[in-house]
């Protein structure tokens, strides 16, 4: 089936078999292997990109039903030879161990980060009316759907307090 | 994945038409559960009709002062929206509580409704499940597992709801508005949307066949505060194993029934005066735990004390 979407601000037109997942699209159909299938169910967030600017697990959703949209993988953040500022906090951080996840770490921050800029309030917001302020209990929380299986989640969350201009 | 085939139709009509008309045809909204479930070969769509792009994701007011969701409307949005957090914080925290902010952001309000239960033994395809299989048994009942239900089961099914959304929206008196056939509408009280197990664990909810959800109404907010907690067995992203909703003076308990259970002993209890603790209590007399889930009695009895103590649900009585 005809799909066109954009990745990365590339047009992309793809001639798919309805059962592939985005992710397997991204992976296998246009050779961007950044982002990672973890679990493949969903539950470990290393799929994650962002659509049309929000995070979502790529692995749970059909290419098929992105006609039109604008994808953003990790290899879509950096300008030319200049780290985004999330990558390069993931840096400064040493965020990482095995780096399997960290895609899908970085990609969820951003979407995270806009999240928060938006108001958005998270399960940890005591007022639900108030504006948002991202302590680590709210990092914490907002960033639970991606795992992080060498357990660098200290660094990751230092990362994204200096990422969100919190540190 | 079995193969498929996939269309996106334009409008809500032509959707209820394919879906009506071709055998083994489902609605796909987010997908979220969908897609797993058909990774897995436990759904086995013969054609998708892709309704996540209907214009059916707007967040109204309705003309007697309640909301009205539309089907396609995000867990995301919904909890963002200021009108929900303001008026209906139980549903903002009772989504908010379930899954991950990727999840949330393409699950839908109506999709969620439609999840399937996360028995393990229903995602287990090496054992019988009368869900997957009608008549095949049940491996829950003395199985090894421990989130299955206390109340309402049957002999057939153990099995939970694993919504955490749609049990504040019963604590709310949510309804849901329905199309089907060329546009026919209907609406069915939350309450009773989903189904007991009995001897058809396999029919879970009072939608027929082809017929599509296309609305949530809450109505006015109720008098008096709202709360939505949940126990789980990790801080975050987990289902519950226990959740109870408050909204003034109703209650409903999560994960321990095949369905968002409204706990009418307790409300009837606290009308006449009791505590919260003796309100659980009679809640509870009706619970039937296995041996495997008695924790949950414990659980219930104290997450739901906790919180109509916090909300003073009774206290005007």
């Amino acid at each position: 089936m005809k799909t066109s979407f954009t990745v990365n601000g590339q047009a992309a037109s793809l001639d798919l078999d309805p059962r592939t997942t985005l992710l397997d699209a991204l992976r296998e159909r246009l050779d961007l292997k950044g982002s990672k299938k973890g679990c493949d169910h969903g539950q470990c967030g290393a799929c994650t990109v962002l659509v049309n600017g929000q995070r979502i697990n790529s692995c749970l959703s059909l290419a098929v039903t992105h006609e039109g949209d604008a994808i953003t993988t990790i290899e879509g953040l950096a300008q030319d030879e200049t780290l985004h500022p999330v990558q390069q906090a993931f840096l400064a951080h040493d965020a990482f161990q095995c780096g399997y996840c960290t895609p899908g770490q970085i990609c969820s921050t951003i979407g995270m980060l806009k999240e928060a800029a938006d108001g958005w309030a998270s399960l940890v917001t005591e007022d639900l009316t108030a504006d948002v302020v991202l302590t680590d209990e709210e990092i914490r929380e907002r960033m639970s759907g991606n795992l992080c299986r060498c357990s660098a989640y200290p660094q990751i969350l230092a990362a994204i307090r200096t990422a969100g201009g919190l540190a | 994945m079995k193969p498929f085939t996939y269309e996106r139709p334009a409008d809500v009509a032509s959707a209820l038409t394919l879906v009506a008309k071709i055998p083994g045809a489902r609605f796909l909204a987010g997908g979220t559960n969908l897609v797993d479930l058909m990774k897995l070969q436990i759904e086995q769509p013969t054609h998708l009709v892709d309704v996540s792009r209907l214009p059916l994701a707007e967040i109204e007011d309705t003309p007697e002062g309640g909301l009205r969701l539309g089907a396609m409307t995000t867990n995301s949005q919904v909890a963002a929206d200021a009108r929900v957090r303001a008026r209906y914080p139980a549903l903002a925290q009772a989504i908010l509580s379930g899954a991950s902010g990727q999840l949330r952001n393409k699950a839908t309000t109506a999709g969620n409704l439609l999840q399937r239960t996360r028995c393990p033994y229903f995602y287990d395809t090496t054992k019988p499940c009368n869900k997957r299989a009608p008549g095949a048994g049940c491996a829950a009942i003395g199985g090894i597992h421990t989130n299955t239900a206390i109340f309402g089961a049957s002999e057939a099914c153990i099995a939970t709801h694993p919504s955490d959304m749609a049990v504040a929206l019963t604590a709310l008196d949510a309804r849901v508005e329905t199309k089907s056939g060329s546009g026919e509408a209907r609406v069915l009280a939350l309450e009773s949307f989903h189904r007991l197990p009995g001897d058809t664990p396999h029919i879970e909810t009072e939608l027929q066949p082809a017929e599509m959800i296309t609305a949530v109404v809450l109505p006015p907010p109720p008098a008096g505060r709202q709360i939505y907690r949940k126990a789980r067995e990790r801080a975050s992203y987990a289902f519950a194993i226990g959740s109870v909703a408050v909204a003034g003076d109703r209650v409903a308990l999560g994960a321990v029934a095949h369905k968002p259970w409204r706990a009418e002993a307790a409300e009837l209890a606290l009308e006449q005066g009791a505590s919260p603790a003796e309100a659980m209590a009679a809640e509870l007399e009706a619970a039937r735990p296995d041996g495997h889930n008695d924790f949950k009695l414990k659980l219930m009895a104290r997450l739901g004390a906790a919180c109509l103590t916090t909300t003073g649900a009774g206290d005007g009585q």
